[in-house]
């Protein structure tokens, strides 16, 4: 039998270079688009880059400055709207909601909404904002970030807070504190790493997201005046440059893309960072 | 007796259902309760409306098409004309493209990281795997135009020449088309399907594995014989969500499809999808018809995704309640 | 084994145990107490969960001012829902319920608002649960911080007096700053019971509080117990014989939900009324 006992260390073998052969492929990938990004990022990336207004067309030259203030704009006020409410419907859903029905179809409706493709939220939020409003906005922008935002935000925050102990919340009301009170300054502070850095990779997501901006923030030239007029995002002047005939704009697009990569991967890295250590005392 | 009984064992506190309601409830954690709730309703809500928006604002075109709408070809905004066959078959067959592409390679990897690879090795390649789920697709796009329409421009004549007997392999060789963006796509849908596939892997229980170690296996014996079929339905939750992903992904596919509605045979020639007809066309759709006619393909994409999305969560959890 | 020394039984009384019996006469005590004012009486307590079979099936019982009561049982008889009864943190459980009378001070606890009971019934638990995200310092300030305390020096004076009746200020007082959660699993129970006195309350509910610590750390809080029923009254739940013949003046002995007998701990232990109670102190249970 020293045959078949050959045969099936070969096997063994083989399965095990094979599967390792796929783990390579894959993370190499990564270092494959990071490595070429950088390189032809690199060359084009200047102080005038960060700061100046993008060109006239047919002129080589400018800056992406506008773009990135608007993506700050968008993704933040999509923050301030998503994130609240994503951690408010997860309190919610950890210390209210149970079992309960109007839990489980809240988080149906969230693992739903987390599924729908980011056109679609582009597209209700062109409904939602856009059409009443009759202009493309800032905030028709933000508005669908936030929803993209906000399912990611709850069911994180939910998990986080399932994470505290329960004899943390009786320690706080046998002092005699109430619940709203045991909820928001012992139970929250609790869970607050992991809730807030979910709250981070979720925006840096929407930060990356170009597909519900088409309609929503339009793109721009120049500065959006204010948060009623269309703005000009990372993502949406990539995008515009890449499928442009210019090769100045193409090279700017991967500049553009160098650092929208950066704060990705920075945001990536530090929330990982700061979740090793999870909520001491926490077993 | 044992004189060292154990402590009574009370449930844990404080989370669950309704909470002690009633009059006994304090005025201030009722305020707050009902608070909280309202946020979960906004989502409950939210969600709703957009389902109603898409088929409020889609009617127009299931009233002067009806089904029809999903089985014509031809689109033609300025003639009236509407068909969403085109733009069904892009998305499903890119998307089909891609799992072929992915799967093997994402359940390899899962496979190597969760049972054979050491812990450190592991640890490093997830999260260097994880992190490619995390590249914004416009940046794949951006690589897809630049990079890889060029590479499979280059590589379409010797796929006509060993494979040109298939239709699928035959045409002139454009580069854009389905055949790059089932190659981009695979790329982003790969981190779930590895990442998923190697937690689902790591639930498998020790002493199902231990047994056959026992009997003499070797690890891939072990892998095929328990953790595999143990992890079947996880797997395949993870390549339904996988799916749902590819499905609705807009940028990285627009930028490399070729844009155009026609339903050819081979895989050379550029096409169409769903989200990337949207994207273009929305915000210069100026006829009622037209701006109708995309929310209606919105809304077919919508209930594409919640289908396949609804199955992935339901395998995924399959396999939770057995664990 | 009987922990205490067996005496010379005095003749049985049949009689079904009175909530409020006097100790057994005549015999010689190591606690010798005196009777003591009543503080809590309760009365037909019963407990449980909705769907579930009743936990505590009619108690009565009175807690004694300024003494330790234990109460005793094997695992499942309800002590833990009897004492979570007291401050009503049974019902924070879902679908808990409680009913029956219990008075504190003249007043139905099942009638009060439970967040200003839990301030005059403070509870310490099973497991050491400092808050994970605050120093020393924060921990015991917690109760008075929460309820709206704003004065710093009141805060710190308590801070230090609470410390100091739990007889952890000296292995404390260089590092208030530092997180709570930090400190040794016999210092984080003492820190709760810090945290507990620092709200003020007149009757101290702990519930197993030693059976997470090693006999070291379980000695301390004993010794402390000592002191802490000089100020205020304590019902603790030990699964321990030996603890509760150490430290409490009286016993309670709880089997499936109900209390079986309860007096002053000599007696009981020594003179036990009911057969279920000799048979469980003397190991013949079950």
């Amino acid at each position: 039998m020293t045959g078949g006992h050959a045969r099936r260390r070969r096997v063994n073998a083989l399965m095990f270079a094979l599967t390792a052969l796929c783990a390579a492929v894959s993370a190499g990938v990564l270092f494959a688009i990071l490595g070429y990004i950088a390189w032809k990022g690199a060359s084009s990336l200047s102080w005038a880059f960060l700061t100046r207004l993008p060109a006239p067309v047919g002129e080589t030259g400018g800056g992406i400055a506008n773009s990135i203030v608007g993506s700050a704009e968008v993704v933040g006020l999509a923050g301030l709207i998503g994130v609240p409410v994503g951690v408010l419907a997860g309190v919610y859903l950890s210390e209210f909601g149970g079992r309960g029905r109007l839990a489980f179809w809240v988080r149906y409706a969230a693992d739903t909404l987390n599924g729908v493709p980011s056109i679609v939220v582009g597209l209700f939020a062109y409904a939602l904002v856009v059409l009443p409003m009759r202009r493309f906005s800032a905030l028709s922008g933000a508005v669908a970030l936030a929803i993209i935002v906000v399912p990611i935000v709850l069911r994180n925050t939910e998990e986080f807070l399932r994470l505290v102990p329960g004899t943390i919340r009786e320690a706080a009301l046998a002092l005699g504190v109430p619940r709203w009170k045991v909820t928001l300054r012992v139970v929250l502070p609790t869970a607050r790493r992991g809730i807030l850095t979910g709250a981070l990779l979720a925006l840096a997501r929407a930060a990356g997201e170009t597909a519900p901006l088409i309609f929503t923030a339009f793109g721009n030239s120049f500065w959006g005046r204010s948060l009623l007029q269309p703005v000009a995002t990372l993502p949406l002047t990539l995008y515009n440059y890449a499928i442009s005939p210019y090769d100045d704009w193409h090279r700017q697009a991967w500049a553009a893309a160098l650092i929208l990569m950066l704060f990705v991967l920075a945001v990536n890295a530090a929330a990982r960072v700061w979740l090793k250590p999870v909520s001491g005392g926490a077993s | 007796m044992a004189t060292a009984a154990a402590p009574d064992r009370i449930p844990s506190v404080a989370r669950g259902a309704a909470a002690v309601p009633g009059p006994r409830e304090r005025a201030g954690d009722r305020l707050f309760r009902l608070g909280v709730a309202a946020f979960a309703l906004l989502i409950l809500a939210l969600t709703a409306a957009l389902a109603v928006m898409l088929a409020v604002e889609s009617r127009g075109t299931w009233r002067s098409f009806g089904f029809s709408f999903l089985w014509s070809t031809e689109w033609d905004p300025i003639g009236g004309k509407f068909g969403a066959l085109p733009f069904l078959y892009g998305t499903l067959v890119s998307s089909a493209l891609a799992l072929l592409i992915a799967v093997p390679l994402g359940v390899g990897s899962a496979i190597f990281l969760a049972e054979l690879a050491p812990r450190r090795v592991s640890d490093a390649v997830s999260f260097a795997i994880e992190l490619l789920a995390a590249v914004p697709s416009v940046i794949l796009g951006l690589m897809g135009i630049f990079l890889l329409v060029p590479w499979v421009r280059a590589a379409e004549p010797f796929l006509t020449r060993w494979l040109g007997w298939l239709p699928l392999f035959r045409g002139a060789p454009y580069g854009i088309g389905l055949l790059a963006a089932g190659l981009i796509l695979s790329l982003m849908i790969l981190p779930y399907i590895a990442a998923i596939s190697r937690e689902v892997l790591l639930t498998v229980p020790r002493p199902l594995k231990e047994g056959l170690y026992a009997l003499g296996a070797t690890r891939w014996e072990v892998v095929r014989g328990v953790s595999l079929p143990y992890a079947r339905s996880g797997i395949l939750g993870a390549i339904f969500l996988a799916l749902g992903r590819a499905l609705g992904e807009t940028m990285a596919v627009t930028m490399v499809i070729g844009n155009t509605p026609q339903i050819s045979a081979s895989l050379f020639s550029p096409a169409y999808t769903m989200s990337a007809v949207i994207a273009n066309e929305l915000a210069e759709a100026s006829s009622p018809d037209h701006l109708s006619a995309l929310v209606a393909i919105g809304l077919t994409l919508f209930g594409l995704t919640v289908v396949v999305n609804g199955l992935a969560r339901l395998l995924i959890r399959r396999l939770e309640a057995r664990g | 084994m009987n922990p205490l020394m067996m005496n010379a039984r005095q003749p049985e009384d049949p009689a079904v145990p009175r909530p409020t019996e006097p100790y057994g006469e005549g015999v010689p005590l190591a606690h010798a107490v005196g009777e003591r004012p009543v503080v809590m009486t309760i009365r037909n307590l019963r407990a449980g969960y909705a769907g579930g079979a009743s936990v505590l099936k009619g108690v009565a019982l009175d807690v004694r001012e300024r003494a330790v009561t234990a109460i005793i049982g094997p695992s499942g008889c309800g002590k833990s829902t009897l004492i979570r009864c007291l401050n009503r943190m049974h019902e924070a459980v879902p679908r808990a319920w409680c009913e029956g009378d219990i008075h504190l001070g003249g007043r139905n606890v099942l009638h009060l608002d439970p967040v200003v009971l839990r301030r005059e019934v403070g509870m310490v638990f099973q497991r050491p649960n400092p808050f994970p995200t605050m120093s020393v310092f924060e921990n015991v300030a917690a109760g008075l911080v929460l309820n709206g305390e704003r004065d710093r020096a009141k805060i710190a004076e308590t801070v230090e007096s609470s410390l100091r009746r739990a007889a952890l200020w000296d292995e404390v007082k260089d590092k208030l700053a530092s997180p709570g959660v930090g400190l040794s699993g016999g210092q984080q129970q003492r820190l709760c019971i810090a945290r507990a006195l620092a709200v003020r309350p007149r009757v101290l509910l702990m519930d197993e509080p030693c059976s997470a610590l090693d006999p070291l750390a379980t000695a301390r809080i004993e010794e402390l117990l000592v002191q802490l029923k000089e100020e205020l009254t304590v019902v603790i739940v030990t699964h321990n014989m030996q603890q509760a013949a150490r430290v409490s003046e009286y016993t309670v002995f709880m089997l499936m939900g109900e209390l079986v007998e309860s007096g002053p701990t000599q007696r009981l232990f020594t003179q036990p009324k009911d057969k279920r109670t000799e048979d469980y102190i003397t190991g013949r249970f079950g």
